[in-house]
């Protein structure tokens, strides 16, 4: 075979090149680890720009998803990519279009964060497949997830659905060679004809249901006819069910101890219910191992339990954390020896702020400034500077979902907190917060709303911030008293004079907010090549 | 052929070009290639490590499993003791000496030098040293790589080759910079 055939790519980069060679005319997104790597790869693919497909980032899922469904809607092929949580922010168009349907083929990428390497939950967004009743597509390798991509976007327009694909961190930051398959064309622009059945006013929404409903028994059976879908012979009464990449581990094991075990890979959703009847029907013991949440666990053994089925629900799995051969060989009581200890001597090095970061200056310039308060309550958010809950700053007390110190600062204010203070991102504003604010100012809610302004997106590699510039003109638009928006420089120099705009605004009983404003210690630096290189 | 790599090291000391280079060498060979990389919020500063699978066999798991590691490739010595579940009871530690000191609790050097030459077959390389003699300090990883590649169990000419492809955008004497720290560390091994 020719090397020109083959390409090292990183499971996200394998999906983003997958599309392209797919005719999408636009790929939407907002960056979340472990999904980032898809929309860059299309930002910078030399494909991409020839072909004209549109890629820049979104304000945020919910933005990105209508957009791409918009694109649907006008007979293009679109694809929307997020991280598994995003897919809550978009979860009311993700739902809805479930209901519309698509034209265009549209492709909806969840990146599932199993072990929580870089997020704050790990659920499993089968359950959103499952729950929108859209077919899902698992890959257990980087490329199948590539050969998916091209599948999906044809079943997208076969069924007039979206197609869910889930990747785990696993698939996504792992490298493999791939194969590509031909370039298709673009669609060309074509409108839906039928608009009329986009409108979800209750009578058609009732009638879009049923025609839902009534395509369930076709994706299953395409689901039965799928080779994503297949079984690998054994012998025995024990036999493996395995899910997505899963499948790998269960091989990795089947492999390394020459295990004759049968094992029924699924990969694509809704159940292929012959497929798994047939399977279940033949063996005394399943163990179902699934990377993620239990879902078809808990669907199999049933409300009251069934002794076939083992897995994470009865500890055969770990019921947490992504699964990995080790685990796999202990369920399949194959266990090898134990490994080496880890000597005692090894510390811990967890994730830091980077030195010169302009967060820890805001952080310190935060904790002397609160210093002459009873309580130190500060709401975060989500990005590089939720490290500054941790030591040596411990300045923040929480951090739950893009936006949230906005508005839960208010709440808190609204109990009667002085002062509230919240702490949030220029991305994470923009991606959540504005709306939040607009309540506070609504109220008159007294919150002091600090955007650390680094002018990027930095926690996932330095992307663009959708309101890079313009914060200033987005809380007077939205209606914050111009008295009361402080622009600070954090930096050692100017500690004093920054505690002390802090204190002013802690002790105003209205809306306030203080814009922290420091590039980005990395975009910085980048930024500086680049213009070297071009100088 | 089959081998498993840990690769490890402090996010930014470039573990990811290391196993980008023997990425590229293996998929030239036309060999299978997994490589599981860390991004994210887990690589700001903190420990990073890299799974590096190659064989002419088909692979599955993205993850070495634990004890099936043939090398531990580190940029750090106390690094190079973080993964140790990961090591075969014949599996080989390759890591430089110079630790990276950005924790108040770092252990004693001496101690964790003599805790890696206690633990299994080991080859320590004065990495900052030879980086400097390659002409950039920024060649240390390439260094290490030189010196690991006796136990990679592929030709260092493929290695070489790939370091000029992976350079070469950056321009010839960059390539030649790297080719030269790929070589000191290459024969620091040997000595």
């Amino acid at each position: 075979m020719n090397k020109t055939d083959k390409q090292l790519l990183l499971g996200a980069e394998a999906v983003a090149q997958a599309a392209l060679d797919a005719g999408i005319s636009g790929v939407y997104a907002y960056p979340g680890t472990p999904s980032t790597e898809i929309t860059e790869y299309i930002q910078q693919s030399p494909q991409a720009k020839k072909a004209g497909v549109r890629s820049s980032w979104s304000t945020n899922e919910k933005t990105a998803y209508e957009a791409a469904l918009g694109m649907s809607y006008a007979g293009k092929r679109s694809m929307v990519c997020m991280k598994h949580v995003g897919l809550n922010v978009a979860a009311d168009a993700f739902m809805n279009s479930a209901i519309t349907g698509v034209h265009g083929g549209l492709v909806v990428v969840a990146a599932d964060d199993p072990s929580m390497h870089s997020s704050q939950n790990e659920q499993d967004s089968r359950v959103y497949g499952k729950f929108a009743m859209i077919p899902v597509m698992e890959p257990s390798h980087q490329q199948e997830a590539y050969d998916m991509v091209r599948y999906a976007f044809d079943l997208s327009e076969e069924m007039r659905l979206p197609v869910l694909l889930r990747i785990p961190t696993r698939l996504s930051h792992s490298r493999s060679v791939i194969r590509r398959s031909e370039t298709r064309r673009q669609n060309p622009l074509n409108p839906v004809v039928d608009s009329n059945a986009w409108v979800l006013l209750p009578a058609i929404a009732r009638k879009n249901y049923q025609r839902l409903i009534d395509k369930q028994p076709q994706l299953i059976a395409l689901s039965d006819a799928s080779n994503f879908n297949m079984e690998r012979p054994g012998e025995g009464n024990k036999a493996v069910m395995a899910f997505g990449i899963a499948y790998n581990y269960v091989m990795e094991v089947v492999t390394t101890f020459r295990l004759n075990i049968p094992v029924l890979k699924i990969s694509q959703y809704p159940l292929p219910e012959k497929k798994v009847r047939q399977f279940v029907e033949r063996y005394d013991h399943i163990l179902i191992a699934e990377e993620g949440y239990p879902v078809y666990e808990e669907l199999l053994k049933g409300y009251f339990g069934n002794d076939k089925f083992r897995g994470r629900l009865d500890g055969a799995l770990p019921r947490m954390g992504e699964l990995s051969p080790d685990a796999l060989a202990k369920a399949l009581g194959v266990e090898a020896e134990a490994p080496r200890d880890i000597p005692g001597i090894v510390a811990g090095r967890p994730p830091m702020l980077c030195d010169g970061c302009g967060h820890r200056d805001l952080f310190e310039a935060i904790n002397r400034a609160l210093e002459v308060y009873p309580q130190r309550h500060v709401f975060g958010d989500i990005g590089c500077y939720t490290l500054g809950a941790l030591p040596p700053y411990n300045t923040l007390s929480t951090c739950v979902d893009m936006g949230a110190a906005i508005t839960m600062a208010k709440g808190a204010a609204d109990a009667g907190m002085r002062p509230a203070v919240a702490v949030i991102g220029d991305s994470t504003f923009t991606h959540s917060g504005i709306t939040g604010l607009l309540d506070a100012v609504n109220d008159g809610s007294p919150v002091t709303f600090i955007i650390s302004d680094n002018s990027t997106t930095a926690m996932t590699g330095g992307q663009d911030s959708a309101g890079t510039g313009k914060y200033i003109d987005i809380c007077k638009g939205i209606g914050v008293d111009e008295a009361h928006i402080r622009t600070i420089v954090p930096l050692k120099k100017n500690r004093e004079h920054n505690v002390a705009v802090l204190r002013e605004e802690f002790d105003y009983e209205g809306v306030s907010v203080v814009i922290s404003q420091r590039e980005c210690v990395q975009t910085g630096v980048k930024r500086k090549k680049k213009k070297a290189q071009l100088d | 052929m089959k081998k498993n790599i840990i690769i490890a090291g402090v996010g930014g000391q470039g573990i990811l070009t290391m196993a980008a280079i023997i990425d590229l060498a293996a998929m030239n060979l036309g060999l299978h290639v997994k490589q599981a990389e860390v991004h994210g919020m887990s690589q700001r500063g903190g420990a990073v490590e890299s799974h590096l699978r190659i064989s002419s066999g088909e692979i599955f798991s993205d993850l070495i499993p634990h004890g099936k590691a043939d090398i531990i490739l580190s940029l750090e010595p106390m690094e190079a003791l973080r993964y140790l579940s990961f090591l075969s009871p014949e599996g080989v530690i390759v890591t430089a000496k110079e630790p990276y000191k950005n924790i108040p609790n770092y252990p004693d050097e001496t101690e964790l030098l003599k805790t890696i030459e206690n633990t299994a077959a080991h080859v320590l390389v004065d990495a900052a040293l030879l980086a400097r003699q390659a002409g950039s300090p920024k060649t240390y990883n390439i260094v290490m790589l030189g010196a690991a590649a006796p136990y990679l169990d592929i030709d260092p000419r493929e290695l070489e080759q790939a370091i000029t492809q992976y350079f070469s955008p950056k321009g010839e004497s960059i390539v030649n910079m790297n080719l030269n720290a790929f070589r000191l560390g290459l024969s620091n091994n040997s000595n």
